[in-house]
């Protein structure tokens, strides 16, 4: 049977249900026709709106306030986007005012607590505002089922990474969590990274860490990213140890078993050789 | 270690070291700041370039910016350095250099004479005092040709990377990347994916995969997946096809030593991949990407400035006689460059300082979505590579690495450098465009084939 004609300047469209990639844009002249040329522009937009998005720390506040939860509030030495975007060593340390704000909080509720939880707003705000207050339920719930106990959720404003170590260390906390808004692509402004480290003190590189990427909607689930902190938690204090010598054991697994075994097989080689 | 010093009218600017003034009078970027290492201000920066212009070029012989007994670059460059091939620009100073370039006594020939006469240092200081335009007309006059399959870096011709990178690595998605890349006529510098999992069996099935479409529609190109230089060499142990050894470099020994690897363990990879012999037209088959900031990045710039370690990773390079070497100059983001100006010239001193240097030099014109950079900016530094005479660039679906999540130069700005500047594929792949009717070009035109090549069709028809 004849199937039905093809778009002349876009006959591979069925090609775009394989990945996610722009392919089969189609062309004016040898250019990329109207349509595609502003979706990506709007794309785009939106990458750079979620960079630049102020961090709305008082509306995760009072959400975690109606939840129960205290929050405390503090700032990078990044004073501003500009200054966070081009030098990455200040996002990585608390201001002055807030180391102390945070060391008096501290000598307020000695005894240290078992996990501080940090929220950074990182580089994409967007990301913090939409997924944090669901994954943190989602953590807290299977927190207090194995006995857990944790500080007030911290709030950094032009925060990195490393700078949950220095808030860790401050509260006494045996392990640190650094939810954080990651580098938005053209197709993910929203991703949350969770950064995950066992006795946390200043100084320590990425190799102390370990990383749940991708947190989102499209990506990985709160419950799915929940349960590998908490596998990260067990075995880290098992070990007494976080980072490269700690492995997600469980993933590189799955990783390891879903590739190599059927990988040649794809539709440019798959056909008889008529 | 010399002290220099400069006067402009009543004000005397000091300099430490050889060190210190190239790094002030290199043109402002970020990861300068974030080194410490810029100039104060605008008017330092200036002293700085009029104090290296004085500098005579033999002084670079003297001074090693990084000490010879502790970084086994140094070393390389000083040991490789060929005083014959120097002799004909060793009474300059760098300023004279300047002069002698832009001259008509420097030509492709004598160019390609001057190469290995110099230091990465000598070239990096010559482009610190050069403007865009000297950048693009310098670079213009040098051709850096290499074989394996196809032919690169002839005049007239730009070479485009299809990079068909997916999430999963899932092949049916990679497969239909390549198709519509080879479609709008991309791949001949090479179809190269950067994997998501580093896993070995992965890669080895990934290389498979190349290899057996490269073979059944007997494309002129040559295969790569963009794995550690160690597992290169652990596949083609296990007897896996590979055609191009990749490998990430910077231009210091501790650099590199956080890429886990130096120059035993390129050699290593180059041995391994020359035993296979698969080049029909050569046996150029390294594959390095680079870029400005991976040293500082790695706390192991030794105080110098970035873009003289980046110049003295295409020291690196050029012992191995590379295919391709790609400064993939946006990715690393704002912290080091900052915005499309810093880009762009970033990009043209890298393709004019590898080009000086012997390098076969192509870029991967790209942004981050947390630098101050647009669509725009790119479409700047391409048409200016494009006339610099590049090697090659990336061809990415709509410019948007889903995998990488950056953007980068798409199919469709590949046709667009060939519609407005006439420059053609590698003639090999150029003959094979022609012959599978995917497109022909004429008085620069591009002209496509009205219906789809045989073989795709079938193959699409597999889809159902």
């Amino acid at each position: 049977m004849e199937k039905p004609p093809v778009d002349p300047q876009n006959p591979w469209l069925e090609l775009r249900r394989l990945t996610p990639a722009r392919i089969a844009l189609g062309r004016t002249g040898t250019s990329l026709p109207t349509r595609a040329q502003l979706d990506f522009q709007y794309a785009h937009a939106q990458a750079r709106d979620a960079v630049h998005l102020p961090f709305d720390h008082a509306g995760i506040s009072t959400q975690l306030h109606e939840r129960g939860r205290d929050s405390l509030l503090l700032h990078s030495a990044a004073v501003d986007r500009n200054s966070y975007l081009q030098r990455p060593d200040l996002g990585r340390k608390l201001s002055d005012a807030s180391a102390q704000t945070l060391r008096e909080h501290a000598q307020a509720h000695p005894g240290g607590v078992d996990l501080a939880i940090v929220v950074a707003d990182g580089l994409s705000a967007l990301a913090v505002h939409r997924h944090t207050l669901p994954f943190l339920t989602r953590l807290e719930e299977q927190m207090s089922a194995d006995g857990w106990s944790s500080a007030p959720v911290i709030l950094v404003e032009q925060g990195r990474v490393a700078i949950g170590d220095e808030i860790g260390q401050l509260l006494g906390a045996k392990m640190v969590v650094m939810l954080i808004g990651e580098r938005p692509g053209l197709s993910s402004p929203d991703s949350l990274g969770l950064y995950f480290t066992y006795n946390p003190k200043v100084g320590l590189t990425d190799a102390f860490r370990n990383c749940i990427s991708n947190v989102r909607l499209e990506g990985l689930s709160y419950g799915m990213a929940a349960h590998r902190l908490l596998y990260l938690m067990r075995e880290a204090c098992r070990r007494q140890l976080s980072g490269v010598n700690l492995k997600d054991e469980a993933q590189v697994q799955t990783l390891e078993s879903e590739t190599g075994a059927d990988m040649k097989g794809n539709f440019l080689l798959d056909q008889s050789k008529s | 270690m010399a002290a220099f010093a400069h006067t402009v009218g009543a004000q005397t600017y000091r300099f430490d070291s050889l060190k210190d003034v190239m790094a002030k009078a290199s043109p402002a970027r970020s990861g300068d700041f974030l080194a410490g290492v810029a100039a104060l201000n605008d008017g330092e920066r200036v002293a700085a370039q009029m104090a290296l212009a004085d500098i005579p070029l033999s002084h670079f012989l003297q001074e090693a910016l990084i000490p010879y007994e502790t970084d086994e670059v140094t070393r390389l460059i000083i040991d490789s350095h060929d005083k014959q091939a120097f002799a004909v620009v060793s009474h300059l100073t760098v300023g004279g250099f300047r002069d002698w370039l832009l001259s008509d006594a420097a030509d492709e020939q004598s160019l390609r004479a001057l190469a290995p006469g110099l230091t990465p240092e000598m070239v990096a200081a010559v482009s610190k005092i050069m403007r865009v335009q000297d950048l693009v007309l310098v670079a213009q006059k040098i051709r850096v040709v290499t074989k394996f399959r196809g032919t690169l870096g002839l005049r007239g011709r730009l070479s485009t990377r299809l990079q068909p990178n997916h999430p999963t690595d899932e092949p049916a998605g990679i497969a239909a990347s390549i198709l519509d890349g080879l479609l709008y006529g991309n791949g001949d510098a090479m179809i190269g994916i950067n994997p998501a999992t580093d896993s070995i069996a992965s890669i080895c099935a990934m290389l498979e995969m190349l290899d057996a479409i490269i073979q059944r529609y007997d494309i002129p190109t040559q295969a790569c997946v963009l794995t550690h230089v160690t597992t290169s060499i652990e596949a083609i142990n296990r007897g896996v096809p590979l055609d191009l050894v990749f490998q990430s470099i910077a231009g210091t020994e501790a650099a590199n030593a956080s890429f886990g690897i130096n120059l035993n363990i390129l050699q290593e990879g180059y041995d391994a991949g020359l035993s296979l012999n698969r080049g029909t037209l050569g046996q150029n088959l390294m594959y390095f990407e680079t870029g400005q900031g991976s040293a500082l990045s790695a706390n192991a710039h030794h105080g110098v400035d970035q873009q003289t370690c980046e110049t003295r990773a295409y020291a690196v390079a050029r012992h191995f006689k590379p295919f391709l070497v790609n400064t993939v100059v946006g990715f690393i983001g704002p912290e080091y460059l900052y915005n499309g100006k810093q880009i762009i010239r970033a990009g043209l001193e890298d393709h004019f300082c590898g080009k000086l240097l012997g390098v076969p030099m192509g870029c991967d014109i790209c942004y981050t979505n947390h630098a101050e950079a647009d669509q725009d900016d790119m479409d700047t530094l391409l048409t200016l590579l494009g006339v610099a005479g590049i090697n090659f660039i990336m061809g990415i679906p709509g410019s948007d690495d889903i995998m990488l999540n950056y953007q980068t130069t798409s199919f469709h700005d590949a046709l667009y450098a060939r519609q407005t500047l006439g420059l053609k594929p590698a003639p090999e792949f150029e003959q094979w465009l022609a012959n599978m009717g995917i497109f022909t070009q004429a008085d620069g035109k591009v002209r496509f084939g009205n219906n789809l090549p045989p073989a795709f069709r079938q193959a699409l028809a597999q889809l159902g």
